[in-house]
C-alpha cells in the first residue's frame, strides 16, 4: 500500500447509511451519551482524537457530527472488515450438521453444508454443529456455526460408527433438530448419515445437490437420473450443494449434552490402520506427497527420505525430463493434479503449471535455496537451505521420533 | 470353510448407453464371495426373474441364482431380511449402491438394522474367519486400509477397492439356472416412476470475488496462487528446519 492519505468516500457513505450491514463497524467511539442519572456524559478523548483530513492534517470536529473511521486510524485496504454478527438468542428450532472434519478441520464440503444449513435456518433457527473428539478448527464462527456441540470421550476414538450413532441419537432426543445435514462423502459422512437414517427410521435424501422451495433434488442411480422429492428430515448433501457462509459472523456458542450417551456394545473392533505401500497409492488420491525438483541433487537420498517418511513420491517437470523420476510421477498441469493433504516440495521453485497442480492441497511445505521463489509464497512452512542437508536431518528426526514412540509404548 | 456366504446382486445400467448389465460393485461382491466360499456361494436377487442381465452373474461360475420375484418399484427390504434369516447366512456381501432406481445405498444399512447384525462399509479383503469372528480389511479414502475384527453374522458392502470381478463367460451364463421364488410384495410409495428424471447438469460454481475496493479486485484478478502468511525459516540449521517440518507432519497426522 502507498502512504498517500486518501478519503474513502465509500466508507463515509456506509457510515452515513444506517441501513448498511457494515454501518456498525464504521462508527467512531461515542462522544456523548446520557448517563444513568440523566446527566449528559462526554468523552473528551474521543472527540479530541479527531480524524485525518484529506491533506494529512488532523482535524477535530466538536459539533458531534464527526463520522467515519474510528479514532483517526487510517483504514487501509488490507484492514479486516468485521462482518456483522448473526445472533440467535433463543432458537425456534435447530438444524443439526455433522461435518466430516477431515484432519480435524472443516473441509470445503463441510463449509458448503454449513452454508446450506444457514439458509435452511433463516433468522429464527440455529445451526448446531456436532463434532466428535478433538478438533483443530478455529473458524467455526466464520463458517456459520451458531451452536457448537463437541462430544468427547474414549469411546469415540478410532472406528466406532455404532457409538457415533448413539451420540447422535442423544442429540436428536435433546435438541430435536428440524433437519439433519450430513455430507454424502466417502470420508465418513455418507456412512454415518445412512446409519443414522436406519437408526432413526428416517428415509434420507441422498446425493442432494439443490434445495429449493421445500423440494430437494439429488442424483439417483449411477448418476444418470435425478430424484426430486419433498425435503425430508435427514439430508445427505453432495459437495457444492450451496454457497458457504461468507457475509456473516456467527456465535459458535458451546452447548453440552444434558444426558449421558448410552454406550453401545461394540461388535466392531478397530485393530488400527494397516501399512500400505505408498508407491501403490494413485498419486491423485495420495494423502502425503513429497516431490523433488531441480534443486534435488542427491536422488538416492531423496528416495531414502520418502521411504522414511512413508510418503508417495512426486516430481516436477524438470526432474522428470532429466530422467530422475518416471513420467507418471509428474505433478502439475501436464501431469497429475494432486489432492494431498500435505505436500512437500523439495527444490521446486514453483512454476505456475506446478502450482496449478497442487491447487487443491491443504498444507504445503517447501524446502528451497531461494527465499524469493513462488513456491515459498504458496507454502505454509518454508525452510531455506540446502535440500540434501535438510533431508538428511529430516530422516534422523523421523527415526528419533519413531524410536521414541516405540520406547514410550514399551 | 464352513461359513455360509451370500451375495446380494442387483441389475446395473451401463454408464453411457444405459443398457442393463451386471452391476459393477455387485459383481465385485460376487467375486469376493467366490474367493471365500467357492461353489458354495449363494447369490440372491430380488426383482424380475426373466431379466437377461442376471445371466452376467451366472457366467462368473455360479450354478444357480435365487430370484425373489418382485415387481419394479417394490420395497424388497422385508423379503430380503426374511430370506437371509431363513438361509442362516454368516457373511452377506452387497455392493454399496444400486446403479438403477433411487440408488440411495440405504439397503445394507436398513437390513443390518432389521437383522441386528454389524455392518462393515467398504470391505476390501477378508483375512480370516474363525471362532465366530471375522478379521477384515476396510478400504478408506486415499488408498488407506484399516483392520477390523467383527462378530459374525456380518453384513458388508464392497466398493471399488474390492477385487476386480472375473469375466462373465457365455456358456455357464446360458447353463445357469435362475430359480424364481414367490414371495409377498410390499409397495414403495415414494419411489414412483415420475420421481426419477434424467439428470440435469449441475450449475458450475462461479468464483465470486468479494473485494471491497478496486485495488482489491485488481489484486484478486492478477494474484498468483498464494497461501498467504506462511512461515519462512531462514538462516536456521538443517536440524532446526527438520524439527519444524516434523512438527507440522505430526500435527497433520500424516506420519504413520
Amino acid at each position: 500500500m502507498s502512504d498517500i492519505i486518501r478519503r474513502d468516500p465509500r466508507a463515509e457513505w456506509i457510515a452515513r447509511n444506517r441501513l448498511h450491514p457494515l454501518h456498525a463497524a464504521m462508527q467512531t467511539q461515542q462522544t456523548s451519551w446520557m448517563g444513568p442519572n440523566g446527566l449528559i456524559r462526554k468523552n473528551p478523548h474521543a472527540s479530541a482524537a479527531g480524524f485525518i483530513g484529506p491533506n494529512g492534517l488532523k482535524r477535530i470536529d466538536r459539533s458531534g457530527a464527526q463520522q467515519g473511521t474510528a479514532s483517526g486510524a487510517r483504514r487501509t485496504a488490507a484492514a479486516e472488515v468485521q462482518l456483522p454478527l448473526h445472533q440467535v438468542a433463543d432458537p425456534a428450532f435447530y438444524i443439526a450438521v455433522v461435518p466430516d472434519m477431515v484432519g480435524g478441520r472443516l473441509g470445503s464440503h463441510d463449509r458448503d453444508l454449513l452454508g446450506l444449513a444457514h439458509s435452511l435456518a433463516g433468522n429464527d433457527g440455529a445451526v448446531l454443529a456436532i463434532v466428535f473428539g478433538e478438533h483443530k478448527e478455529s473458524s467455526f464462527a466464520n463458517a456459520g456455526v451458531d451452536r457448537l456441540l463437541v462430544i468427547d470421550g474414549d469411546e469415540y476414538q478410532g472406528y466406532a460408527p455404532e457409538q457415533l450413532v448413539q451420540g447422535l441419537r442423544a442429540v436428536d432426543n435433546q435438541f430435536a433438530p428440524r433437519h439433519w445435514l450430513l455430507p454424502d462423502s466417502r470420508t465418513g459422512g455418507g456412512e454415518l448419515g445412512r446409519r443414522l437414517g436406519a437408526a432413526l427410521g428416517e428415509r434420507p435424501a441422498t446425493r442432494v445437490w439443490q434445495i429449493k422451495d421445500g423440494q430437494c433434488i439429488g442424483r439417483a442411480g449411477a448418476g444418470q437420473q435425478d430424484m426430486q422429492r419433498a425435503l425430508p428430515r435427514l439430508i445427505l448433501a453432495a459437495a457444492e450443494c450451496a454457497e458457504p457462509v461468507s457475509e456473516t459472523r456467527h456465535e459458535a456458542l458451546p452447548v453440552e449434552l444434558s444426558a449421558n450417551v448410552a454406550r453401545s456394545i461394540s461388535r466392531i473392533e478397530d485393530l488400527g490402520s494397516v501399512a500400505v505401500d505408498p508407491a501403490k497409492i494413485a498419486m491423485a488420491e495420495a494423502e502425503f506427497i513429497v516431490s523433488g525438483g531441480n534443486g534435488v541433487k542427491d536422488w538416492p537420498l531423496f528416495h531414502k527420505a520418502t521411504t522414511a517418511l512413508g510418503a508417495t513420491q512426486g516430481a516436477s517437470r524438470v526432474a522428470v525430463d532429466d530422467g530422475h523420476m518416471p513420467r507418471d510421477r509428474q505433478v502439475g498441469a501436464t501431469g497429475t493434479w494432486v489432492t494431498a493433504r500435505v505436500y512437500m516440495a523439495v527444490g521446486i521453485s514453483g512454476a505456475i503449471q506446478h502450482l496449478q497442480g497442487i491447487g487443491a492441497c491443504d498444507k504445503v511445505v517447501a524446502i528451497n535455496m531461494d527465499p524469493g521463489c513462488d513456491m515459498i509464497k504458496r507454502a505454509d512452512l518454508s525452510v531455506i537451505g540446502d535440500s540434501a542437508a535438510i533431508l538428511q536431518a529430516l530422516i534422523d528426526a523421523v527415526d528419533n521420533y519413531r524410536n521414541g514412540a516405540q520406547r514410550d509404548a514399551a | 470353510m464352513s461359513t455360509k456366504v451370500i451375495s446380494l446382486v442387483s441389475i446395473g445400467a451401463h454408464p453411457s448407453s444405459g443398457r442393463a448389465r451386471r452391476a459393477e460393485q455387485d459383481s465385485r461382491a460376487v467375486e469376493l464371495g467366490l474367493q471365500l466360499a467357492g461353489g458354495d456361494l449363494q447369490v440372491v436377487h430380488a426383482g424380475d426373474p426373466h431379466e437377461e442381465a442376471l445371466r452376467g452373474y451366472l457366467g462368473m461360475g455360479l450354478e444357480h441364482l435365487d430370484v425373489l420375484e418382485q415387481p419394479a418399484g417394490a420395497d424388497v427390504l422385508g423379503v430380503l431380511g426374511d430370506y437371509l434369516r431363513g438361509a442362516g447366512a454368516q457373511l452377506v456381501l452387497t455392493g454399496s449402491q444400486a446403479e438403477t432406481g433411487e440408488g440411495s445405498g440405504m439397503l445394507p444399512f436398513l437390513l443390518a438394522e432389521k437383522l441386528g447384525w454389524p455392518l462393515v462399509v467398504g470391505l476390501a479383503e477378508v483375512e480370516s474367519i474363525e471362532n465366530g469372528t471375522a478379521q477384515v480389511l476396510q478400504a478408506l479414502p486415499r488408498g488407506q486400509r484399516r483392520r477390523l475384527k467383527v462378530r459374525l453374522p456380518l453384513l458388508a458392502t464392497v466398493d471399488n477397492a474390492a477385487p476386480k470381478p472375473r469375466q462373465s463367460a457365455f456358456g455357464p451364463a446360458r447353463r445357469g439356472v435362475l430359480a424364481a421364488q414367490d414371495v409377498q410384495v410390499v409397495d414403495d410409495e415414494l419411489l414412483g416412476e415420475e420421481a426419477l428424471q434424467p439428470a440435469r447438469p449441475r450449475p458450475k460454481r462461479l468464483k465470486v470475488i468479494k473485494a471491497k475496493s478496486g485495488a482489491d479486485r485488481m489484486k484478486a484478478a492478477t494474484a498468483k496462487a498464494s497461501g498467504g502468511g506462511g512461515k519462512v525459516l531462514k538462516d536456521v540449521t538443517p536440524q532446526e528446519g527438520a524439527e519444524a517440518i516434523l512438527k507440522l507432519l505430526v500435527e497433520e497426522g500424516v506420519l504413520r
